[in-house]
């Protein structure tokens, strides 16, 4: 406990700092996205239409390293040291420094990444915000610059596949590039980003052999097959994230929220 | 939910109430195999989520803490793998010694709190024939549900016929909450668990 308490002051100083030395930290920006029908890349047997999405609000950008940092020095028990193995395994901020000290050498106005499931939540629910669903990231992430669902465009599905071939061991760029549809940034170019369904994407080979009942793996029907097989950057969100544990970071995936439209921390 | 704590022989306890140094010590020691004490870093118990009981009483995770337990994720309309799941967690005791059966606590939460309330879970119970004493079948709610079927490892989606797709994981905790070893094996349990669920319970005692 003391401990905590002696880092808990150097974060605080910082986040002080941060918050009133520049415009880096400042209420994050939720942009309105409405109410329609998505048709999901994924699909079950049991459930092959379109799936109704409701409206909300999304942050208009991923959430940066400075913005984690204040979080941090707000509550010291989401920081490295302090956070349990079970929440945040040792992959967690590993490249940040002690305490909540974003580290010098990366941009404060990058994605957060090499962070946890739950230290996401923790984060989308200290700004009166929760992770969005899949099917809310997806909804939103059809769009390009200037239609709500342009994945039936070859050219707008290559430019985002593109991302894909690009080497990913340089730095981060910052948050902020150019705006979709909705007003939302960065959706696709900059980083993955948890969902808070990501338990829910059960995407396993063996699901559908069904030779061995003493091995099956899921229960009851509807298992998840792939609708639209031309979406291959969506796709391997899905498959990424259904691969991970609630407790994995990795340095490529970030995260955002969204909250109830017209909401205010 | 909870054992009874281990009684003391009535002599010792009667002159350890004689001497209050004594008692002290024994309130001491039956608080810490209670749920008292720091949890490490890498115990589940570490998850503060609502939970009530196949009779509606809440309680916590942490309130395992002080002895192994077996812990899982089913719902009451399942019809094949879940009835499945309580025949093969009924194998792991059977093949356990009686004293190590009755102190290993097997908790199962339900992935489909929106319908199975206390109600329909003490209807499993009952028609299981599940002693109280041993098992509990518990509900959270859908964000409770979700975090700790993140924690676990498991994988479940709701289907619109209300139907869930979901994955089934046996997971062994020792007395503070870290999982010792999990198995997705139905049927005839696998032995290596086994092994490992007496030699965890061996260590309790």
């Amino acid at each position: 406990m003391h401990a905590c308490r002696r880092k808990a002051l150097p974060a605080l100083l910082l986040g002080l700092l941060l918050g009133a030395g520049s415009a880096v930290v400042q209420a994050a920006d939720y942009v309105p996205v409405p109410a329609g029908s998505l048709r999901s890349v994924l699909v079950s047997d049991a459930d092959p239409g379109p799936v109704a999405v409701a409206s909300y609000a999304m942050r208009a950008t991923p959430v940066t390293r400075a913005e984690y940092a204040a979080f941090l020095a707000a509550q010291p028990q989401w920081q490295r040291e302090t956070a349990p193995l079970v929440f945040a395994s040792p992959g967690y901020l590993a490249h940040w420094g002690a305490a909540a000290d974003a580290g010098a050498s990366a941009s404060l106005t990058a994605p957060v990444t090499e962070v946890s499931w739950f230290a996401a939540k923790a984060f989308c629910a200290s700004e009166g915000g929760r992770l969005p669903s899949w099917v809310e990231w997806e909804y939103a992430a059809a769009a390009d610059a200037t239609r709500a669902d342009a994945r039936d465009d070859p050219a707008w599905l290559a430019r985002i596949l593109g991302w894909y071939g690009r080497p990913a061991d340089g730095p981060l760029p910052a948050v902020g590039g150019a705006a979709n549809f909705y007003g939302v940034h960065d959706l696709h170019g900059v980083v993955w980003e948890w969902v808070d369904d990501f338990n829910a994407l059960l995407v396993d080979a063996d699901s559908r052999a069904g030779d061995d009942p003493d091995r099956l793996k899921f229960c009851g029907a509807g298992a998840i097959s792939f609708k639209d097989r031309a979406n291959y950057a969506v796709l391997m969100r899905i498959a990424l994230l259904s691969s991970l544990k609630a407790a994995d970071s990795t340095s490529s995936l970030g995260f955002r929220c969204v909250r109830a439209e017209g909401a205010t921390p | 939910m909870h054992l009874p704590l281990p009684t003391l022989p009535r002599r010792f306890a009667v002159r350890a109430a004689c001497h209050r140094a004594l008692l002290l010590l024994c309130l001491g020691v039956a608080g810490l195999a209670g749920a008292a004490g720091p949890l490490p870093s890498d115990s589940i118990y570490h998850l503060d989520l609502p939970l009530h009981d196949q009779d509606g009483r809440a309680f916590t995770l942490a309130s395992g803490q002080g002895r192994p337990q077996l812990v899982s994720m089913f719902y009451t309309s399942c019809q094949f793998v879940c009835p499945r799941l309580i025949d093969t967690v009924r194998d792991v005791q059977r093949a356990l010694p009686a004293d190590s059966a009755r102190q290993l606590h097997v908790l199962l939460v339900t992935l489909d709190p929106a319908r199975d309330d206390s109600a329909a879970l003490r209807g499993v119970a009952a028609q299981r024939h599940l002693d109280a004493r041993t098992w509990t079948l518990a509900r959270s709610d859908s964000a409770g549900t979700r975090a700790l079927a993140a924690l676990l490892g498991v994988q479940y989606r709701i289907l619109p016929s209300g139907d869930i797709n979901h994955s089934t994981v046996l997971i062994l905790l020792d007395r503070q909450g870290r999982v010792v070893a999990q198995s997705t094996r139905l049927g005839v349990p696998d032995p290596a668990f086994v092994a490992r669920v007496a030699s965890t319970v061996a260590a309790a005692d």
